[in-house]
């Protein structure tokens, strides 16, 4: 049986003014287990502070009752005063008689016997009550991103920066993402290249960051602090602590016919190679798909040109675990497919092509070393026709398309019009658009000066259809503002392709047990006030991983997604929040229901033995909360059908006594 | 079509265990009466000689899988009729038994009777009841009445909702197809009611509970170590009802629990022994989440998302609830 | 007017970030709402049991009334989402017993809208009022 100090405050005239604090503090000295019950002018005020520890240790109080302003006030505030009585402060209850009693009520009657009701419940509910303690566990000082393009580089150099050790794992052979494939980058036109590899050179020589090139996380287990990484790192056959990246075998590499990715295979590489000169790391990575010496051992070119002796046929896979105490996700985006946009005829003419392939053409290293031409003809195009929105805002089309706004296709269509406009004069550009957006700093001076100086033809309205006449490209398309439909003939249509997550998001964020949207975006914590925390304690969001960003965007977002996890990496230990959920094993039966609605993945099974009334052993699986992960929403507790799932602080038993005293 | 036999089934069971592939049959023996069939467990050949199929093999042996997997090393055979496979794969969904430790054989069947209706045609002082497709019952008083099987067959077999079996190792005789079902018509003609009307019917119906626990006890869904209403540390423990909400709040309790869960296999109405319509509670649940959520049907597959651990972000209101179904 | 009108009892559950706040500042902007009102706070909406509902019936309340964040602005990300399939649910359920619709309702108030939260009190309060007293769920044995 607990013993109840209830102590009831006038908050000045606040709460005395309507609700007869004598009376109340006069009927809860009935109510079971209350040994002791006051009333004081200022409860909050340290002479009331006083008042209370000295009444616990002149009673023996086990137990507290508040009745003052909202627990939001002053609930951590008695909370402390019940710790300096040397009390577990969760013996602490507040029974809110000012803004929902006093404030509210006009009348003396109603609002003392409402206050007394409320007391009553919260003198129930701390009967109840059991000493809680918050648990604590230690931090990894040590951060993982995955992902290595300008969102997770931006990141690590800045975790790195804090003098935390950072590790990024990178699916390609290369850091850089889709930023290293860029032309210029607007508004201001900056060369990405140049803007974007000092950095990857900075990762490269930061000795707090070590980068796991052409590798996949495999495996994820653990929770904020304390989390186990599987990483997988993909052969390369190239010994990369060896490899000088001096380029002999991809020279004498005969098989030259590979279609080069990183200029979305509008030209060749061989089979041996270094996606682009300024990659990092600068090793040779050898396509096992087409390296002969691999395929049927009948070549050896490379290994036998290799000074320093770097080839290693027989490489194998290897797995390197690793312990982290936060885990950045920046996995990027990738253009949509266009199989499914036959209109436009992507997959009949090679002149149609896609936003992301036009920046490689007008790339000084791209496949035409910057000379804008045609991939059929190597002809200079004279009419060029821009489409926006392909697959973007396609609430009819869902299932081809996106329903959301890639965001960053007006801006780009913007810069590749006026772009054209400023090298190639003699070149007609059009762009359709359903509308321009241009919100951003300097983003509608540059469109404008697109329009205005450059005298790119903006026409609102959609490309109905593109078919291949002769050499030229037939567009049909609309224009809505002067109600025209209208027939150019193109020699190069560039579609601005909707971009979605990468597709190892999605497996990803399982293994994270992150939350995504419908569109396997990652969601964020709070759309509002915590951008870039997953609802995932310990696991951060930097980039298009989390929606549609440009490039000045995504790197505030790496930035501040890195000052989050710098705040957590320099704590030594994690306190938790005590008022977590927990399941009884003993009527557990493991049917995964609190797991499915779980949003923070805090609960796993294990198989555990029960020793049964017959002697037998019986295995049966049962739910564990980590109460570190644990956020204490109390969502698993209703759909346990036993009340095996529990919340502390907020216990079936608890609210249901606080239901008896109300309803009583 | 292979007509499914007791003979074939024990066949089927003898050969299993003799070749080893299990060393326990789930099945069903003759209780005190003819039609008071008991499901039991067969340990070896000679004891088959017990087991019986005929039209009273109403019982649902998917819930027995979650105690039996546990007393054996090797396999248990079930037989699984189609509306048992559906609780079969809600179990497995939910973890409750080890499926290597089960050989499935999954059989047809044209449904069960029910002896409330035959003996409401028949009268007391049933002796002995032949089935087939007419039902000939004798009676202590030498008479004989002959029924239509059809006119006879349970509730839940008259509103079959599926004849196609979707868990098995192996299939006796053919796999059928989900029906349209009326299943729902007594759902609507009491939604169509008037709230007292409502109300009356179920005081009427849920008053008599006598809190026996049969309805938990045979349903595949209620499969919880403790139920909450025995648990002395939960809130709402009780033994008996003293008075008529306590049932209802047990039967909105139970209902609730198994709301998306339930599988719809009528266990529940047909072990009261009151004969009070639960399958009404859980198939106004069904009804509602179909309406509101789109169809779904429990144990139709392994690892699906039940409606209450799911949701959308256009679900409706509750508060348009009662207009929206 | 009649003296002895009959107050009806109405317990509220209110999750701890937004409703709870939002009755706060209600009190805050002194917005009176019915005595009759009666808070429970709980951390998020989807921590209301259906038994807890039921319970308060059988003990004699008139009226419950569960208030959460607003759809897509749960604290917990997606706590109300559940709350809400759960409520339409057991709503529904409690109408088809006949059991008057009008003594449940589920309100999303966020910590901004103290003045939503007043209104919907004493809306709330007013048609519980209409319906009388609760016979159909109320426990007799409880009342003293």
């Amino acid at each position: 049986m607990q013993r109840i100090g209830v102590f009831v405050c006038w908050c000045g005239s606040n709460i005395a003014g309507t609700v007869d604090v004598q009376a109340v503090s006069e009927a809860l000295k009935n109510e079971p287990g209350v040994v002791f019950s006051a009333n004081y002018q200022y409860m909050c005020s340290q002479a009331g502070q006083n008042m209370i520890i000295e009444a616990v240790k002149e009673h023996n109080l086990t137990g507290i009752v508040v009745c003052s302003c909202s627990p939001r006030m002053h609930e951590a505030t008695f909370r402390k005063t019940a710790a300096a009585a040397g009390l577990n402060p969760y013996m602490v209850e507040i029974a809110n008689i000012r803004e929902q009693c006093s404030w509210v009520h006009k009348d003396m009657l109603t609002g003392t016997e409402k206050a007394i009701i409320l007391g009553k419940a919260a003198v129930a509910k701390v009967n109840l009550n059991t000493p809680l303690v918050a648990g604590e566990t230690p931090v990894t000082k040590r951060a993982l991103v995955i992902g290595g393009g300008i969102a997770g580089i931006q990141t690590a150099l800045d975790i790195a920066e804090a003098g935390f050790p950072v590790d990024i794992v990178e699916t390609k052979p290369t850091i850089g993402g889709k930023m290293a494939q860029l032309d210029k980058t607007f508004p201001t036109l900056d060369c990405a290249a140049c803007i974007l590899t000092p950095k990857m050179v900075d990762v490269a020589q930061n000795e707090n960051i070590r980068i796991f090139s052409y590798s996949e996380v495999t495996e994820v287990k653990g929770f904020v602090g304390n989390f186990d990484v599987t990483v997988k790192k993909k052969a390369r056959y190239v010994n990369e602590d060896i490899c000088t990246g001096c380029g002999a075998c991809v020279e004498k590499c005969p098989m030259k016919k590979v279609p080069n990715e990183f200029n979305l295979n509008m030209d060749n590489r061989s089979a041996i190679y270094i996606p682009f000169a300024q990659a990092v790391p600068k090793v040779a990575t050898i396509d096992p798909n087409h390296c002969n010496m691999l395929k049927n051992g009948r070549c050896g070119v490379c290994s036998k040109v290799c000074a320093a002796g770097a080839i290693d046929y027989k490489q194998k896979d290897e797995y390197i675990q690793e312990k982290y105490g936060a885990i950045v996700v920046a996995t990027g985006f990738n253009p949509i497919s266009m199989d499914k946009f036959d209109e436009y005829a992507y997959n009949q003419s090679k002149d149609v092509i896609t936003s992301l392939e036009f920046e490689r053409l007008t790339n000084a290293a791209g496949p035409t070393a910057g000379k804008l031409l045609r991939p059929s003809d190597l002809k200079h195009p004279h009419t060029i026709v821009f489409v926006q929105c392909v697959g973007s805002r396609c609430a009819a089309c869902a299932e081809k398309g996106k329903e959301y706004c890639s965001k960053i296709c007006c801006m780009y269509t913007a810069k590749h019009a006026m772009l054209t406009r400023d090298k190639y004069p003699d070149t007609e550009v059009y762009v359709f658009y359903i509308d321009v957006r241009t919100p951003g700093k300097s983003f509608d001076e540059f469109y404008r000066r697109a329009v205005e100086e450059y005298g790119v033809h903006y026409i609102k309205g959609m490309v109905g259809k593109v078919f291949p006449e002769g050499d030229k490209l037939k567009v049909q398309a609309s224009d809505l503002l002067n109600n025209k439909q209208l027939h150019i003939d193109a020699d190069l249509v560039v579609l601005a392709a909707a971009i979605e997550p990468d597709k190892s998001a999605r497996p990803l964020a399982t293994m994270l047990t992150a939350s995504m949207d419908t569109n396997d975006f990652f969601t964020e914590a709070h759309p509002k006030l915590r951008p870039v925390e997953s609802p995932t304690a310990g696991v951060f969001l930097s980039g298009t991983c989390q929606g549609p960003k440009d490039i000045p965007e995504t790197v505030s977002q790496a930035s501040a997604a890195a000052a989050k996890v710098i705040s957590l990496l320099v704590k030594d230990k994690l306190k938790g929040n005590p008022c977590v959920a927990s399941s009884d094993e003993l009527m557990c039966n493991g049917c995964s229901s609190c797991e499915r609605v779980c949003p923070y993945g805090a609960i796993t099974y294990e198989d555990k033995e029960f020793r049964m009334p017959d002697r037998t052993v019986a295995i049966r699986r049962v739910a564990k909360v980590n109460p570190a992960v644990c956020q204490g929403c109390g969502c698993c507790t209703v759909v346990c059908p036993s009340g095996a799932m529990d919340l502390r602080g907020f216990a079936n038993r608890q609210i249901i006594a606080e239901v008896d005293a109300i309803c009583k | 079509m292979q007509k499914i036999t007791r003979d074939l089934l024990v066949e089927k069971a003898v050969s299993l265990l003799e070749n080893g592939t299990v060393d326990m049959v789930l099945g069903w023996k003759k209780g005190e009466f003819d039609y008071d069939i008991t499901p039991a467990v067969f340990a070896n050949a000679e004891s088959l000689k017990d087991f019986v199929f005929d039209d009273f093999c109403g019982a649902n042996f998917s819930k027995y899988l979650i105690a039996n997997t546990k007393k054996t090393a090797s396999k248990v055979l079930v037989f699984l009729k189609p509306c048992d496979t559906y609780s079969f794969n809600q179990l497995l969904t939910e973890h409750r038994f080890d499926r290597e430790k089960v050989y499935a054989v999954s059989i047809p069947c044209d449904g069960m009777v029910d002896i409330h209706k035959i003996r409401a045609v028949s009268g007391e002082g049933i002796a002995k009841i032949e089935c087939g497709e007419k039902i000939t019952v004798s009676t202590i008083y030498d008479e004989t009445v002959n029924i239509e099987k059809a006119d006879v067959l349970a509730e839940r077999c008259v509103n079959c909702k599926s004849k196609k079996h979707v868990a098995y190792d192996e299939l006796l005789g053919e796999d059928g197809e989900v029906l349209e079902s009326a299943r729902f018509d007594e759902v609507e003609k009491l939604e169509s009611m008037t709230a007292d009307e409502r109300f009356e019917f179920w005081q009427g119906e849920l008053s008599r509970c006598i809190r026996c626990n049969a309805c938990r006890d045979v349903c595949p869904a209620c499969t919880c170590e403790k139920c909450v209403f025995d648990n002395p540390a939960s809130p709402v423990e009780n033994k008996a009802a003293a008075n008529s909400f306590e049932e209802k709040m047990f039967h909105i309790i139970r209902a609730f629990h198994v709301a998306g869960r339930c599988t719809d296999c009528g266990e529940c109405s047909r072990v009261c022994p009151q004969h009070i319509p639960l399958h009404l509670l859980n198939r106004k649940f069904i009804k509602d989440i179909d309406n509101f959520y789109g169809e779904y049907q429990a144990g139709e597959e392994v690892g699906t998302r039940a409606p209450l651990v799911n949701y959308t972000t256009e679900d409706l209101e509750p508060g348009e609830a009662v207009e929206g179904r | 007017m009649q003296v002895n009108e009959r107050k009806p009892l109405i317990v509220a559950f209110c999750c701890n970030w937004c409703s709870y706040a939002g009755a706060d500042l209600a009190g805050n902007n002194r917005l009176s709402y019915p005595a009759d009102v009666k808070i429970i706070k709980v951390p998020c909406s989807c921590r209301v049991n259906p038994m807890f509902i039921l319970r308060a019936f059988q003990r004699g309340a008139d009226g419950v009334i569960l208030c959460g964040c607003h759809p897509g602005d749960c604290h917990y990300t997606s706590g109300n989402y559940y709350t809400r399939r759960r409520m339409a649910l057991l709503f529904s359920m409690l109408d088809y017993l006949g059991i008057e619709k009008e003594r449940t309702r589920v309100e999303w108030v966020s910590a901004a809208e103290g003045a939503k939260f007043a209104a919907t009190m004493n809306d709330f309060a007013q048609t519980v009022a209409a319906l009388g007293e609760n016979k159909r769920l109320e426990d007799l044995r409880c009342k003293k």
